[in-house]
Formats: C-alpha cells, structure tokens, sequence
C-alpha cells in the first residue's frame, strides 16, 4: 500500500474511533442527565440514580473512557506504522 | 543541591523527589498536630500552613529558572505523562473548585452538579478532538496554532483577543480567592491578601516560565488533594461511613431525604432575604421535573465541555510532553486526578449536611435552641465576617431551616470546624485551597504573558528578537499582568464562581470551532476562522450583555451563565458558511493538516521557533 493510502485508511480509523468515543461522551454528558427525574426513582447503592450519575457515575465512564481512548489510538497508529518511535 | 542541573536524571528521579515532598508534607503536617496538643493556637498553625507551602513552592520556582526559550515556554517537552497529568490538576482545579463546589452543590443540590459532570466530561473532548494534534503541532501557544493553521497575523491576533479576554476573567478571580484566604489565613486585610498571592504567584513562574510552573503545579496538585480528601475521610470515618465515603455515601443521601421532610426543606421560605447568603431551600437529590431545568442542566453541562476545550492554559499543558502518544496519555491521566477531587465534593456537601441537619448528631444546629447555636465557636467565628447570619424570624427561640442563612463559599473551609475536627486540618484546608488557586492563576498568566510575547510582541512585532529580549518581555508582561489583574481583583467585581463561568463561555465563544475544524476539517481557511473567532466573540458578548444587564429575557433559561451556546453556536455558523464562500485553503496548508493528523515524525513548528 502507498503511503497516501495507509495515511487515509489511519484517518478513517482514527475518525471512526473519535465518533464511538464522543457519542459515548454525549450518551452520559446529556442524555442520561436529561432523563435524571425517571431515573431518580431507581435506587443504586442506595443512591437515587439520576443523582449517582451526575454525582459520580459519568465521571467514572470518562475516566476510563480516556484510557481506554488512548490504548485504541495506539493501536491504530502501530497498525498503520504511523506510530512514534519508542 | 545540584536538583535540576543534570535534565535526565531530574526526570529519572521525579518519583523519588514527589514521593519525598510528600512524605515531608505529612511530616509537617504531624508536626503540627503535635504542636496543638501542647497548645499552639489556631492562628498560628493556619499562619504557619499557608506560608510553609508558599516557601516550598517559591524554591521550585527559583529551582527551575531558565533561560532557554523552549524550557521557558513549553518546559523542554520533557514532562511524563503522569506528572503532567498532576500539573493539569492543579491548573484545572482552581479556588472555585476548591472552595466553591461543595458548597455550591450544599446549596443547590443536582442542578448544580451540572459543573461537576462538565468540568470532567470536557477533557474527553481535549482529548480525542484537540491534545494529541496540538502537540504534534509542535507550538508554543494556542494562538501559535491558529497563526500557522490558518496564516497571516490578522488571525493569530484574534486568537490572542480571545485568549486575553477569556484568561484575564478567569485570573481576576484566581487572585480574588487567593486574596481572601491569604487573608483570612494570615490575618491581614484582603487588599493587601490580594497582593500578597500575587507575590506568591509570580515567584512561582516568573524565573522559570512553563517549567517552573510544572513542578510546582505537581507540588500544588500533591497539597491540595491531601488537603481535600483528608478532612471528607475523617469526617465519614466519625460518622461510621468507613475509608472510601465516595462509595458508600448513598445511606446518607437518603438520609437527607428523610431529614429534609422533619425539616421542611423547599416547604419553609425565609421570611425575608438577606444580602450575600441564602437558607437552604433546594433538596438534595431530587432533580427538577420540568423540561426547561433539564435544558437549563445540559446546557451548562455543554458550556462548561466546550469551554474546557478550549482554554488555553489547559490546552498548553499537553504541549509539554515528550511526544504524542504522552499528550494522550497524559490527558486520561489528568482527568482521573480530577477525577479524584470532583468525585469526593458531593460526598463532602453530603456528609457537612448530615452534621448540620442530623438530629441524632451532636454537631446538629437545625431544630436546636437559637441560644446554644449562638454559642458555638464556628458560628461566632463566620457570623463575625458576614458569612453567616442567623435570624429567629418566628421568635419561638428555635433553629428553623429558612433561619438559618450562610455562604456556600465556606462549606469547604468550615467544614472541619463543623465536625469538630482539630485546627491542624483547618489549616491544612487552607493551603489547599490557596494551592488551587495559585496553581490555577499561575497556568493563566503564563497563557496571557506567553501569547503576548511570543505572538504579539515576537511573531508580529519583532520578529527578529533575540532569545534573551524575548523572555525579558515574557517577564515584564507576566508581572504587568498580574498586577493587572490584582487590581481587577482588588474592586471585587463579580463572585468568583460567576467570572469563572464567564471564562469558560468567552473561551468557547471564540476559540472552540476555529480549534476544532483546524484539526478535522482541511476544507476551513482563514476568512472562515476569522469570522468564527470575531463572530462568536462578538454575539457571546453582545448576549451577555444583553440577558445580564440589558434587561432582555433569556432564551430558554439560556441565562448569563450559559452565553457560550449562543456564541459558539454563532461562531460555527459563521466559520462554515464564510469558509465555503471563499477559496479553499492552498496545497501547502492542507498537507499540512495531513501531517498534523499523523504522530509519526518531526512537529510541524521547529523545536525552538
């Protein structure tokens, strides 16, 4: 494969993987906090769930999220030879 | 001591130097606990915190000083992923943060946590759309990546318009926090407080520029997370809630639901207002049914994302590190640093709620008699300032809920005397919270001193400087700026929470699409990043002024606080349609995109240019 194409199938890639990540991000930044009143009458760990999700519950998926992020670039960067050197 | 003159083995050693900074910390503050039992005052212990942090972090400051321009500017881009991620805390995590946030989540319950949720989420922004391209970029500030991207110094000035205007809001209330607990702390008044943090400040990072800065946000970072975590643990393990509160305070979520129907909560009003603090009228957990509160929650959620995507003395901090894969790195790590502190706030207003509303607790004050409230120390104490007030407005000699008035601002600092807890963490909350602000503050006026520097005053002024000139203006300006911004302080404009919500609008406004499209879309050229910057700028602006004093009615509970949707989403108009009306960017520029979107290879500005 020419470089041009291996530099466009790792632009497709990495694209491909920003739009799961942020629909993930967007899942828990708006979605979930939109309907926090119905899911306020479930109970987890003792919580009221809208609340545990504001409070605690998004944060955690972006955290890992972000690690997780970052090990799947990597990956696509290696695959591609597109990576740093070590 | 020879500690920064050998670079590689000061990288080398930087768990060693952290793990023993941290040991000396705690070793202070042991020796502190110690002096209180034989009697040393409170005073003096809060005297003794403040100024022993400040010394250590003036010494790195003076420890890391420089001459080199891109030691000065971007730390050599020799930080770990781990430490830098530590620095970013720090610089994140300001006296809004840090004083604030508990507080404000105290009082208002889940419609405030919207700050907690967008404070964290926008660095899944920075770090998939933004970090990694920038670093690759290979430049020196953030208005250095639009002047290259999109050419010409018109547009690079814009970007440094935007910076200013966005960095400065946010630094006058950096300084205003520093100021007031340098002056509750030290004893001295607040205009002199305010000068004071500043002193502080500017030895940080006026001889070693970004460098300097690093190491003493990750001193900053280690301090102030001690400072918060300490007191939350405490206070649970008093209250039988075990090590790890973040986990199991849900009992006491529910707890509050059962207190806030004894005490009437949202049903009692105050019978009349009081300037400057409020009662408790907000419950706790329970998230408002209708569909604007749902609007008005992740409309704030998206300003504070967006925003964080696009303030530059956060976006700066990945240009430190070794190489791209360390910027993506180091922005995970960065946010579960953060993490750390945001995910323990609702923990910390929920138990301080619980000591204060709990019946069955010995440090309740609501439904107890007015007379033995009035007697307690920490209630003298803040009445005293004006933090605090209590009203008996029925006069049956008991503590209603709605006669019961405070500043949120204090949940945090007095906290450890509501659980009774000694002084020696009072104090310790106090150089916590100093350590915020200052480390904050410090990453901002670098932002704005090292934009004009290197991008007014090098890039379009004089482009023929010399290294030396060039970081005597960087410093001339860091301290112009920073007076700048202690006199703004000094007038205490705004509340703090207020000028930083402000910022981050500004911030997005302006900068959050020409940033983003100059990445992921080549098709975006200058007169379209011009238009996006001016545009955005221009109608956030307008729409500030306009909800905020000009007396227009908010559209859908898009108030002063939110301007940013109504900026940003302006400026995307404005960029798109402005850039497909005109020319598509040349050859050149787009393989330049190309190579920016590719980590492999050598940056695209030269190391030192």
């Amino acid at each position: 494969m020419s470089t041009a194409n291996t530099q466009k199938a790792h632009w497709e890639r990495t694209r491909r993987l920003m739009i799961i990540h942020l629909t993930i991000w967007f899942i828990f930044s708006f979605v979930v906090h939109w309907f926090a009143p119905q899911l306020n009458k479930i109970s987890f760990m003792y919580f009221p769930l809208g609340f545990y999700m504001a409070a605690q519950g998004s944060l955690v998926v972006f955290v890992v999220q972000l690690f997780l992020f970052a090990k799947q670039q990597e990956k696509i960067d290696r695959d591609c030879g597109m990576a740093e050197d070590e | 001591m020879s500690f920064f003159k050998p670079k590689g083995s000061f990288i080398d050693n930087l768990p060693r130097i952290y793990g023993l900074y941290t040991g000396g910390f705690v070793l202070f503050i042991a020796l502190m606990a110690v002096l209180e039992q034989f009697g040393l005052g409170a005073d003096t212990i809060g005297i003794l915190f403040v100024a022993f942090t400040i010394f250590i972090y003036a010494l790195i400051g003076w420890l890391s000083r420089t001459m080199q321009i891109d030691a000065y500017y971007v730390a050599g881009r020799q930080v770990p992923p781990v430490f830098n991620g530590m620095a970013t805390g720090a610089d994140w995590m300001s006296g809004a943060s840090f004083v604030a946030m508990a507080g404000g989540i105290y009082m208002g319950g889940h419609a405030y946590l919207a700050f907690v949720v967008g404070w964290t989420g926008g660095y899944v922004l920075v770090g998939t759309l933004m970090a990694p391209y920038l670093r690759k970029f290979g430049c020196y500030t953030v208005p250095d990546f639009i002047g290259t991207r999109y050419g010409g110094n018109f547009a690079r000035l814009c970007g440094v318009l935007v910076l200013v205007i966005a960095s400065f809001t946010y630094v006058t209330a950096q300084i205003n926090a520093t100021g007031t607990i340098a002056s509750r702390a030290l004893q001295i008044p607040f205009e002199v407080g305010v000068w004071f943090g500043l002193l502080g400040i500017l030895l940080c990072s006026m001889l070693g520029g970004m460098r300097a800065v690093t190491w003493t946000q990750v001193a900053q970072y280690i301090v102030l997370i001690i400072a918060y975590l300490v007191p939350v643990i405490w206070m649970s393990n008093k209250q039988g809630f075990g090590i790890i509160p973040q986990l199991v305070y849900g009992d006491a979520v529910a707890r509050i639901g059962e207190l806030e129907v004894l005490h009437q909560v949202g049903v009692l009003k105050p019978a009349a207002a009081v300037a400057g603090v409020s009662a408790l009228t907000v419950k706790h957990a329970a998230s408002g049914d209708s569909v604007i509160s749902a609007i008005r929650f992740v409309t704030l959620v998206a300003c504070m994302m967006l925003g964080t995507a696009s303030l530059p003395h956060i976006l700066m901090r990945y240009f430190t590190t070794p190489s791209v894969r360390d910027a993506r790195r180091s922005v995970a790590w960065s946010l579960f640093f953060i993490f750390l502190l945001y995910f323990t706030a609702p923990a910390l207003a929920t138990f301080t709620k619980l000591q204060v509303l709990d019946p069955n607790l010995a440090t309740s004050i609501i439904g107890k008699s007015i007379a033995d409230v009035n007697a307690l120390e920490w209630i003298q104490k803040w009445s005293n300032v004006g933090f605090l007030k209590i009203i008996d407005s029925n006069g049956d000699g008991i503590l209603q809920i709605n006669e019961f008035f405070m500043r949120g601002d204090i949940v945090v600092l007095a906290t450890p005397e509501i659980a009774g807890l000694p002084y020696v963490i009072s104090g310790l909350v106090a150089a916590g919270g100093m350590a915020a602000a200052m480390s904050t503050a410090d990453g901002l006026l670098l932002a704005i001193a090292n934009a004009l520097s290197h991008d007014l005053y090098y890039k379009m002024i004089d482009p023929k400087a010399d290294v030396r000139h060039r970081l005597i203006v960087a410093r001339v300006l860091l301290v112009g700026i920073g007076a700048a911004g202690a006199v703004v302080a000094s007038f205490r404009l705004t509340t703090i929470l207020g000028a930083v919500a402000w910022a981050f609008d500004f911030a997005m406004s302006g900068l959050f699409f020409p940033l983003v499209l100059g990445v992921w879309w080549k098709r975006a050229n200058r007169p379209g990043a011009i238009a996006g910057m001016l545009i955005g700028l221009g109608v956030g602006t307008w729409y500030l002024y306009m909800v905020r004093w000009g007396g227009m009615t908010p559209w859908l509970g898009i108030d002063h606080l939110r301007f940013g949707i109504i900026g940003a989403g302006a400026s995307l108009i404005a960029m798109v349609a402005v850039s497909l009306m005109t020319k598509e960017p040349d050859a050149e520029t787009q393989a330049m995109v190309d190579e920016l979107r590719i980590p492999k290879g050598e940056t695209i500005l030269g190391s030192t240019h």
